[in-house]
């Protein structure tokens, strides 16, 4: 038995690789639910109604997926030209904070060129956090996978350390949590009385974009050619530096936006428990989109289900809510396995 | 300047500085014989985790010490397993593998101890590992308490990079570890097995690992906490690079790591709040950071790091 490379890949096998590795990760939940003593059909009906059950459970879930959705097509822009940006969670963190600086105090009348000014700052801050370590690669060759990990670490501190200090609200009796933003940069709600706001349009509208940017540009060409093989296209005459230059430019500023859309979206303030790792999710969702931004706005939506609807089972069952971590872990593996199938046949001898 | 000679000749320094060190010496050696062998693991972070959790819970259930230590490290090692399972079986990202093995073993150790323990609120505590001072070497001053006056655990890291360094130096099997993480085609075609030789450096090297993580609940602090890894996985694959792939230079990194650590505490302590107490906490990332910068330039890779294996392909 050995493995053969497939020559094309078909749309079924497309759809069906991710379909299967969300079945194969909701059948291994069965482990931690058997090992938590909970009836299986109870746990499962109670995670679907939690995440789709109604117009509440439904907006939810699409709140939960939009900064999915940004930190899922962050990870496919640096993953499709092989940097391996790991640090989302940091620059989701950047953005935030940038969010909180330049939109605290309403500085002008007009709400619209606040909230942009606002995102593009978020998605700035974003940006030059990976530059940092992208900058290291290219230049001095210094793996990318720890320095992006580890700044994680330092922007969290740096982050609690300007909430104790400079960034604290003053009426926040102590808390480490920062001013509220100004009310006219907050993005407004799309339904009223739930908490799904203008972010998730603007998510979408990333995710078409990346898209026709990674096919349709010759920036997105040459960030593919520098994925599927760098010697290939640095011979091609290619600047590879430049391109992982803009691809950081890129990823690091889409992680920074879902920073700025929970604060000015969901939270309306920056604390340290403003994310629940969705940089690292965010590696998830790529995964399970095969890297095509138009598959992460549908893979984003089914891991918030699974965190939404896990949350609320959780809640109802008493079982702890990291069975959605485990349900995610089993889905990018399952991934994996299933990614291998869309690009090999097994055959014989 | 004063503060700085007082600490440096101060016993407890020194001390935690062996302490500190030896969860890192662990992790350093386990991720250096995966390495080694051609794989990088990224679930270290999870696997200390999962190792802390397990050891812990393993005595917190009346196993005694010594059976939480084979608890952590068997848990270790089938996460290995699993992570070799994909990137030398299936020959799939290894980057990617890793940051799985990470949230699976973490989010199956935070859900394991959640579901055994749902309403505590203080984490139980254990009674740990006890300083086993060995007589005589114990009784140098500075050095012989810091090295001699530790726990079982700490003398267990020493003698481990002593025997990895042997058996990768000096035997056919570290050979032929080595052998497949340079260059696997020509192991193979020597009639060794790349799968089996690199399925069990990932697995050894991840029952180092839980061991790294189950020193930090059975010997430094005493019960298990969410996040108290704290990202010590990822320092210790910036410290194998420092290393140069090396067990005595990883043994050495870890030990100036473990200084540092204790240096900057006692610095905060002396310097009071002058400073906020987060860029103190930032240190140790930064200079790891700081350490792999240092080092890349000439960096000499295992030639098969993260190139994965399938007979027969070129």
């Amino acid at each position: 038995m050995r493995l053969e490379p497939r020559q094309d890949v078909g749309l079924v096998l497309l759809v069906a690789a991710p379909a299967g590795a969300i079945v194969a990760a909701l059948v291994l939940a069965a482990i931690p639910l058997a090992f938590a003593q909970v009836s299986l059909l109870d746990a499962y009906r109670l995670m679907a109604t939690g995440a789709l059950g109604g117009q509440f459970a439904i907006t939810e879930t699409l709140t939960r997926a939009t900064p999915l959705i940004l930190t899922g097509l962050a990870v496919t822009a640096a993953f499709r030209a092989r940097l391996w940006n790991i640090g989302a969670e940091g620059q989701l963190y950047a953005g935030a904070m940038a969010a909180v600086l330049v939109a605290s105090h309403a500085w002008i009348d007009s709400s619209l060129v606040m909230i942009a000014v606002m995102l593009l700052t978020g998605a700035a801050a974003g940006a030059l956090l990976l530059i940092v370590p992208t900058l290291l690669k290219t230049r001095l060759g210094v793996d990318e996978v720890v320095t992006t990990l580890l700044l994680n670490f330092v922007v969290l501190l740096f982050v609690s350390m300007m909430l104790e200090g400079p960034l604290q609200d003053p009426m926040s009796m102590g808390w480490p949590q920062s001013e509220p933003i100004a009310a006219i940069a907050e993005l407004p709600d799309l339904i009223a009385r739930t908490r799904l706001h203008v972010g998730f349009i603007l998510a979408l509208i990333a995710a078409l974009a990346l898209w026709l940017v990674i096919n349709r540009t010759r920036w997105g060409f040459e960030m593919r050619a520098v994925g599927a093989n760098v010697d290939a296209a640095r011979f091609a005459g290619m600047p590879v530096g430049r391109v992982m230059l803009l691809t950081a430019v890129l990823s690091g500023g889409l992680a920074g936006l879902a920073g700025v859309g929970e604060v000015a979206g969901v939270r309306g303030y920056l604390a340290l428990d403003l994310s629940p790792g969705f940089g690292y999710t965010g590696i998830v969702v790529a995964m399970l989109a095969q890297l095509n931004p138009l598959g992460v706005v549908a893979s984003a939506i089914f891991i918030a289900a699974i965190f939404v609807g896990a949350d609320s089972m959780g809640r109802a069952l008493g079982v702890s809510s990291y069975i959605a971590d485990l349900v995610v872990a089993f889905a990018l593996l399952a991934m994996l396995v299933a990614g291998l199938v869309t690009r090999y046949r097994l055959r014989r001898g | 300047m004063d503060a700085i000679v007082d600490i440096l000749l101060a016993v407890s320094f020194w001390t935690a500085a062996v302490r500190i060190a030896t969860p890192l010496i662990f992790g350093t050696l386990g991720e250096l014989i995966c390495e080694r062998a051609g794989v990088l693991n990224l679930g270290i972070e999870g696997i200390f985790t999962v190792g802390a959790m397990a050891g812990w819970m393993a005595v917190y259930q009346g196993l005694g010490l010594w059976g939480g230590v084979f608890v952590a490290v068997g848990t270790g090692m089938g996460f290995g397993l699993i992570h070799a399972g994909f990137t030398v079986g299936l020959g799939v990202s290894q980057h990617v593998t890793g940051i799985g093995i990470t949230l699976l073993a973490s989010s199956a150790a935070y859900f394991t101890y959640r579901t055994v323990l749902p309403d505590v609120n203080t984490p139980p505590r254990i009674e740990p590992f006890q300083q086993l001072p060995i007589p005589l070497l114990s009784d140098i001053p500075l050095l012989g308490p810091a090295l001699f006056s530790q726990t079982a655990l700490t003398y267990l890291a020493f003698g481990s990079v002593v025997v990895v360094a042997f058996v990768l130096y000096r035997t056919p099997l570290g050979l032929a570890v080595r052998a497949v993480g340079e260059n696997p085609a020509a192991a193979e075609a020597q009639g060794i097995s790349v799968v089996a030789v690199r399925t069990g450096a990932v697995a050894v090297g991840s029952g180092f690992m839980a061991l790294g993580g189950a020193f930090l609940t059975m010997s430094a602090f005493n019960a298990f906490f969410f996040e108290m890894v704290g990202g010590r996985g990822w320092i210790c694959i910036a410290l194998v690079v420092f290393a140069s792939w090396r067990p005595g230079k990883a043994l050495l990194g870890a030990f100036l790591f473990g200084a540092f650590d204790a240096f900057q505490v006692r610095l905060q302590q002396s310097i009071g709040a002058a400073i906020p107490y987060q860029i103190f906490l930032m240190l140790p990332y930064l200079l790891s950071i700081l350490a792999l910068i240092l080092v890349s330039r000439r960096a000499a890779y295992p030639r098969a790091l993260m190139v994965p294996y399938r007979k027969g392909e070129r």
